[in-house]
């Protein structure tokens, strides 16, 4: 996983090394990095859609572009929270699909070395842990750091297709 | 040439060729069908494969090149002593099979891949075939003329670069001799002069010029700079015609046209370009371009190619704009206002965008006759490959259509007419015994039909066979009960089911079952739908519905709960409310209602979709009755918001697709609102 990330390192350009966007859910931090990130915006009204999996609460109208939104907390089968003016929405690019994360708070850019990053404990992998990629210390916090192609494409979003 | 400087040009080569050969195919079969080559068609075909032919060079596709050039090499053979005795039937085949090999070659520089087949077996085959037409055609020729010919291979093509005809026996005609000097300074003079001759072309014969080399020789510029350009031509044309097409040459400083009496001096200058001629090996790329770019402007005045992307962008931002004119005119902040002044400019500007919606709509509207005219190519091949007599025949083929549809009805068409072909046409033999024209008939036909396009292929051959199709709808168990309930049209409808097929062995054309599969795909995902009708021994009628246009529609707005949908005005009957005692429900819960005499199942939105805040009574609601393919269900709904043009977005792609919905738009405060797949869901309905 360590070689992964330094690949990804070397690839990225130098301002965006190494540097996360971290966002708050409940008690935990995460992180994403911040070459996927396109803008943050506020909670915006969402056109619900049917027949989606809960965690993807539907369709916004980006200035005319429409990109769907997906509940980061349910996604983590956590428990829904009411939205409000803290709610953000992380618009991120990954693999040329465009999708909103909401969350509950956005904090500040983080430079997070490789060196500090420490893969995640093995145990339990068919828990929710699989959308973590590393984890990341920063003085005494911790911030679990989001594999974002995990999150937008692994079998969930698989079994939307043949719905 | 490296291989940037060729990137732009390739697009170029590629648009351009593809459509050289499309036109190529449509003059040989028509040339077929009436057993003869005229003049024309054979000048049109040579120049074809004369454009392929440079411009292939050029880009240095030699394989491409080498054989476009033997098929030049034939025609002007053809054009030039018009042999008698001709085999049109092998030389159709025979050029066909070529441009059926340029084809592939254009296939593999789209993959990216080289171009790396082998033109030799092509080649020697026209060669063949030439030495045929030679023996055969006992008329005096030309002993020098021949060997040039058969001498004729890549390297020394430029000698067959003038071959400007000059008939020698015109001399009736009278001769003239123009001088012209161009401009101080304007440069490319060699061009220049060039573009006057190519001018020149279309009406006069027998033109030489001294210097003669003008394109070839770099320092022909010089020369006729300084001495000017001497052309000798002869024309029928009046003395007045000529001067004036001379005289409108761009930079020209100074023109002199005589007419000569003494045909000697013409004749000397001919002896001196024939040694000119054999006397120069190769010439440089660039006057190909230029030949090439002189040839294209004859033929394309009035249009220009534009990219496809700069359209659709184009298209999306004419949308924006319908959308950003809508959220203006009916923005909330407006509401209760007196605002005459304000409503009579917006609704001029209402009527400026309109036009200009319809404008750009038109711009992508495409006739239809490119796809149908490539059919000729189908039926023919197979009426030889199959032994049939089949006749194809084409009405409406200048209706109009999104070009993005054109793209998606090509294949599915392709399929019909090999479908109605292979399976529908009985031989030759049976169709004598039932009593019918022994020659098929295939129709292809095309009308606009309110908002849509109607599309039959007819063709009068056994048709269907009902029982074969049940039986095996049978024995794959995708009916019940025999099929006891089941209409005709259901049963036709089976077709195009994928790996569906009544056809025991599977033959080159057809059999695989799935053809029929990709019809019914493609024509859904354009919006349209197929419908089969057949009789037995009369023939079998495939009918493709399909929308005029995909991106802009005309949509009722509803509201259900706090979602709001969108109804393409086009599906939507009437729509009227519903009194609690009028709703009949069935055992299985299922609610229906009488209306006219008919009843029509009744489909609740917030159920579908499971909407939790909307109206449940019946009364309080709107019903909306909806049709599609002749089915009809009655759609409940909170309230109308009202009729508005929409411009049809995707879902985004992450979230695929789904099941009743076929796209989302944005209304005019900027919210979105769902598109009802009507098809989908009267038909999820009917199940």
């Amino acid at each position: 996983m360590a070689e992964l990330l330094e690949e990804i390192d070397v690839t990225e350009e130098d301002s965006q090394k190494d540097k996360f966007l971290t966002f708050s859910l409940g008690k935990e931090f995460y992180g994403v990095e911040i070459i996927y990130v396109t803008e943050i915006i506020g909670i915006q009204p969402i056109t619900e859609v049917p027949e989606l999996p809960v965690y993807i609460k539907g369709i916004i109208n980006l200035r005319g572009k429409i990109i769907p939104v997906m509940d980061v907390r349910l996604r983590f089968k956590k428990e829904a929270n009411d939205y409000n003016d803290r709610t953000c929405i992380i618009v991120i690019d990954v693999k040329e699909i465009s999708i909103g994360l909401i969350v509950d708070a956005v904090s500040d850019v983080l430079d997070i070395s490789s060196q500090d990053i420490v893969p995640p404990p093995d145990v339990n992998v068919n828990s929710h842990n699989r959308f973590i990629k590393g984890i990341g210390k920063v003085g005494n916090d911790v911030k679990l750091l989001l594999d974002c192609e995990k999150l937008i494409s692994d079998d969930d979003a698989q079994s939307l297709t043949n719905i | 040439m490296s291989d940037i400087s060729k990137e732009p040009m390739l697009e170029m080569y590629k648009f351009e060729t593809t459509q050289l050969l499309e036109q190529l195919e449509q003059i040989l079969i028509r040339s077929e069908k009436s057993n003869c080559y005229s003049p024309e068609a054979i000048n049109e075909v040579f120049r074809i494969m004369h454009t392929i032919k440079g411009s292939s060079a050029m880009m240095i596709f030699n394989g491409i090149s080498t054989l476009a050039h033997s098929i030049e090499d034939l025609f002007y053979y053809l054009r030039e002593f018009k042999p008698s005795d001709v085999d049109y039937e092998k030389l159709t085949d025979l050029v066909l099979n070529c441009a059926d090999f340029m084809k592939d070659e254009l296939g593999k520089i789209e993959n990216g891949v080289e171009p790396d087949g082998n033109p030799e077996e092509l080649v020697n085959l026209i060669k063949v075939f030439l030495s045929g037409i030679k023996q055969k055609d006992n008329k005096s020729i030309d002993s020098k003329e021949l060997t040039r010919e058969k001498s004729a291979n890549p390297s020394d093509e430029d000698k067959q670069k003038y071959y400007i005809s000059y008939n020698l026996n015109n001399s009736s005609k009278p001769h003239y001799k123009a001088t012209i000097f161009f401009e101080d300074g304007c440069e490319m003079e060699n061009i220049r002069a060039f573009s006057i001759i190519h001018a020149l072309n279309d009406i006069a014969d027998e033109i030489h010029s001294e210097p003669s080399d003008i394109i070839e020789n770099e320092n022909s510029a010089e020369i006729i700079k300084r001495e000017g350009i001497k052309i000798y031509f002869s024309s029928d044309s009046e003395y007045d015609i000529i001067f004036k097409l001379l005289n409108d040459a761009i930079f020209l400083k100074k023109l002199e046209l005589d007419e000569l009496k003494d045909i000697e001096e013409m004749q000397n200058v001919k002896q001196k370009k024939t040694i000119d001629l054999d006397d120069k090996p190769i010439i440089p790329e660039s006057s190909r371009l230029h030949e090439k770019e002189h040839t294209n402007k004859s033929f394309q005045q009035n249009i220009i190619s534009v990219n496809l992307q700069k359209l659709d962008k184009l298209m999306d931002l004419v949308g924006e704009l319908v959308i950003s004119e809508a959220m203006v005119t009916s923005n909330p902040d407006l509401k209760g206002l007196n605002l005459d002044n304000f409503n009579k400019a917006a609704n001029q500007l209402k009527k400026i965008t309109g036009e200009l919606q319809d404008i750009v709509m038109s711009i992508r509207m495409v006739p239809l006759s490119a796809t149908f005219q490539k059919m000729n190519r189908i039926v023919r091949d197979m009426c030889k490959k199959l032994n049939k007599d089949v006749e194809l025949e084409i009405i409406g083929e200048e209706t109009e259509v999104d070009k993005n549809i054109i793209e998606n009805i090509s294949d599915p068409l392709m399929h019909l007419i090999r479908n109605a072909i292979d399976h529908g046409i009985e031989t030759v033999e049976e169709r004598t015994l039932k009593g019918k024209n022994p020659k098929g008939k295939v129709t292809l036909e095309a009308k606009n039909e309110g908002g849509e396009v109607i599309i039959l292929v007819k063709d009068d051959g056994k048709g269907l066979n009902k029982e074969k199709i049940l039986k095996k709808a049978i024995d794959n168990g995708l009916v019940q009960d025999n099929g006891k309930e089941i209409s005709d049209r259901e049963i036709f409808s089976m077709i195009f089911l994928p790996g569906f097929s009544t056809k025991e062995s599977v033959t080159e054309f057809s059999g695989r079952g799935v053809g029929m599969d990709v019809v019914s795909n493609n024509i859904e995902k354009v919006g349209g739908v197929v419908n089969v009708d057949s009789v037995t021994d009369a023939g079998t009628t495939m009918t493709i519905k399909i929308p005029l246009t995909l991106a802009i529609i005309d949509g009722m707005n509803i509201r259900v709960g706090d979602s709001t949908f969108t109804i393409p005005i086009i599906s939507i009957k009437e729509s009227f409310r519903i009194k609690e005692d009028e709703l009949i429900t069935d055992p299985d819960g299922n609610e229906m209602i009488m209306v006219r005499g008919d009843c029509y199942p009744i489909l609740r939105i917030h159920k579908k979709f499971n909407i939790s805040d909307s109206i449940h009574n019946i009364h309080e609601g709107i019903t909306i009755m909806v049709e599609s393919e002749m089915n009809t269900v009655c759609l409940f709904a909170d309230e109308l918001l009202g009729e508005q043009q929409v411009v049809v977005k995707a879902l985004p792609q992450y979230i695929k697709k789904v099941k009743g919905i076929t796209g989302c738009t944005l209304l005019g405060e900027g919210t979105i609102s769902l598109i009802l797949d009507i098809a989908g869901l009267v038909k999820s309905n009917y199940k």
